[in-house]
């Protein structure tokens, strides 16, 4: 009997003189490597088929015909005493190898020809039958479904406790600072009244300025057909400085403001500068989201009333070009026809919507966790949310004060 | 080192002016197949521009840089795609991506070739893992619950996922402990040998110079100054030379170099 030594080499012998033929060629489209991958068949002696690797089958080498490479192996591979001939490789790699072991069922094939420096590629590779312990896909949807359910509601519940956590903590902080005036954050309050009111009114004013236009031209049309043209100025004074100013400032600072401050908080927690605060012996509730708050709770009603202002100027410049009301007659109304409570609504709107924003977007900052994915996420949530609850305070406001003003 | 081996990379005649700011004049050097490479020098000296500008990042205001035979700025954009895939980096902080797992950050260059079917990519992804000494179980953590050496043993898994020929390592021990550093040492060392890599590293650790490095590259006057074994290198009388490598701490690590335990493999 030879031992498997010999018979290896009698493999290897009579693999060396068959007459190969060429069965898959392929381009080398990357001439940084070497000669291109290619499998090569040939009979032996026996009857059984040979197959030969030859070329570069590294990663890069394999890239342009993988696929069909890995055909053609478990093509052969499911032939019976076939031989495969791996001392002819130029250059192979663990990719390489990971594509025959799987070809190969994850183990060496009985006959196999291969330089024992090769062999090393596969040590790494796990043997045995594969996904052995691949967790069993769980049947139940509908109690899974239910479980989503549940998760979702704590995960809600969670955060509104968050909040309502958030509020309680900033509440403490202005007694705190009310016992301690000189704590006071002045600076980064006006820094905030600045850049979530100073820097947002060019915005606003083209924006109030076109909905006042767009809201005159609809409204005067339709008030022409009853000849009531005149009426034109109690419906935009009344719309104006009572809903849209309020409303359209606060969803255009909570798509600006909002969004920039959870950001920055986000930014600054992965980066454990809030961290570094506090051990520095600033509080940052009190630094950072308690002057957020205020700052646009100051600065919320001044630019709502900023957007008024403007809307009515723009309603009523379209108002003298398409229904011939003068300038003089609209300034000498307004005042008349829309009650003074309507000024003050308007302005406790600000306040409250400020207070929102600013609350709704410290509340995602501080949630953002640590990868990028969760601060795009944060902040998406942020203005999102802010927005909807802008709607939903403005809702309760509608029916709170059916009464006052109109 | 066997002086008949290729060169992979070639700097030729770099200038790099940023504004009147010069941080290279006429900078010549180059790496040779096989070796470990490493580029030290001051603070500002522009190690790492320099190591951007080899990794095509950052351009130099003149000079030429070949990579593997190809002067990098005639390349086209596909031509440059296919020539980076001969090449890994090991950012400093490891750069990893913060929303993929470690195994889909393992497996993003090779599923980006776009033709390797789903199982064979997570089989390798998961076999660099173990390459790089993770296990299986850490494929599905996120980089962010990950510690800082293995945030860099992850990142080389990465850097190492098309077995390129050369890997680029930015500061590879930088914020390690001492003990990890070293078993970090030893496993580019070990990867080294095992997949044929050409390294080109940026370090201030003089203790990874001293157990890596074949060659050691000095940037000192907006130039190399000299690029030979550290043993030359420290023969050399120049004032960054004496007080880098011969006070204190240098001389310490220096002093590893004659103890027969210490592992300075082949110079």
């Amino acid at each position: 009997m030879a031992t498997d030594r010999e018979k290896a080499f009698i493999l290897l012998i009579c693999i060396q003189i068959l007459p190969w033929n060429n069965h898959v060629s392929t381009r080398a489209e990357d001439s940084t490597s070497g000669n291109p991958a290619d499998l090569q068949v040939a009979s032996l002696p026996d009857g059984a088929q040979a197959v030969a690797l030859t070329g570069d089958w590294s990663t890069l080498g394999l890239m342009q015909r993988v696929r069909r490479f890995n055909r053609e192996l478990l093509s052969f591979a499911a032939r019976p005493r076939i031989c495969w001939d791996l001392s002819r490789l130029d250059k192979l790699d663990h990719t390489g190898a990971l594509l025959l072991w799987h070809a190969w069922g994850r183990n060496f094939p009985e006959r196999l020809v291969i330089l024992a420096a090769l062999r090393e590629y596969f040590a790494r590779l796990p043997s045995g039958s594969p996904n052995a312990a691949e967790p069993s896909q769980p049947r139940r949807r509908l109690a899974q479904l239910i479980v989503r359910l549940g998760h979702g509601v704590l995960g809600w519940l969670e955060q509104l406790r968050q909040v309502v956590q958030l509020i309680g903590r900033l509440l403490l902080d202005v007694i705190d600072l009310a016992r301690h005036p000189r704590r006071w954050p002045s600076r980064e309050i006006s820094a905030g009244v600045y850049r979530a009111g100073a820097q947002a009114l060019g915005i606003l004013a083209l924006v109030g300025f076109l909905i006042g236009v767009v809201l005159s031209y609809l409204s005067g049309d339709q008030l022409r057909r009853f000849g009531a043209e005149m009426y034109v100025v109690n419906l935009l004074g009344l719309a104006c400085v009572r809903e849209l100013g309020p409303l359209l400032a606060a969803i255009l600072v909570a798509g600006r403001s909002g969004s920039s401050i959870t950001a920055q908080l986000g930014v600054m927690r992965l980066n454990e500068e809030l961290d570094a605060l506090t051990t520095i012996g600033v509080p940052y509730t009190q630094r950072l989201i308690l002057a957020k708050v205020i700052a646009l709770a100051l600065s919320q009603p001044l630019v709502g009333l900023w957007t008024s202002a403007i809307a009515l100027l723009g309603g009523m410049v379209a108002a003298h070009l398409s229904l011939g009301v003068g300038y003089y007659y609209f300034l000498d109304a307004v005042p008349k026809v829309v009650p003074i409570a309507n000024y003050w609504i308007g302005l406790g709107k600000g306040v409250v919507f400020g207070v929102i924003i600013a609350l709704v977007a410290c509340h995602f900052g501080l949630r953002v966790k640590p990868n990028t994915e969760s601060l795009g996420a944060g902040t998406t949530s942020s203005v999102v949310v802010a927005i909807s609850s802008v709607l939903v305070a403005d809702a309760i406001f509608a029916v709170l004060f059916s009464h006052v003003g109109m | 080192m066997n002086s008949a081996q290729p060169t992979v990379i070639k700097l030729s005649g770099i200038t790099t002016r940023f504004g009147q700011n010069v941080v290279h004049r006429n900078l010549e050097l180059s790496v040779v197949q096989g070796e470990i490479l490493c580029i030290v020098g001051g603070s500002g000296s522009g190690k790492t521009t320099l190591l951007r500008e080899m990794l095509g990042l950052d351009h130099p205001t003149a000079g030429r840089i070949e990579v593997l035979g190809k002067a990098l700025s005639e390349l086209g954009s596909e031509e440059l795609i296919a020539l980076r895939r001969h090449s890994g980096v090991l950012f400093q902080r490891g750069a990893l991506f913060s929303a993929l797992t470690v195994a889909e950050n393992v497996a993003l260059p090779l599923r980006e070739l776009r033709t390797f079917d789903e199982a064979l990519i997570r089989e390798t992804a998961l076999l660099r893992l173990e390459m790089v000494g993770l296990s299986r179980a850490d494929g599905s953590k996120m980089p962010a619950e990950l510690s800082g050496g293995m945030i860099k043993r992850v990142a080389l898994a990465r850097a190492l996922a098309l077995e390129p020929r050369i890997v680029f390592l930015d500061e590879p021990t930088a914020g390690l402990d001492p003990e990890s550093s070293e078993t970090f040492v030893e496993l580019i060392r070990e990867l080294h040998r095992e997949l044929q890599l050409s390294v080109v590293m940026v370090t201030h650790d003089l203790d990874t110079l001293v157990a890596l490095s074949d060659r050691i590259a000095v940037l000192a006057d907006q130039r190399v100054i000299v690029a030979a074994p550290i043993q030359q290198v420290v023969e050399l009388a120049h004032p960054f030379i004496q007080t880098y490598f011969l006070t204190g701490r240098g001389r310490r690590a220096l002093s590893a170099l004659n103890s027969p335990t210490a592992g300075i493999a082949n110079c």
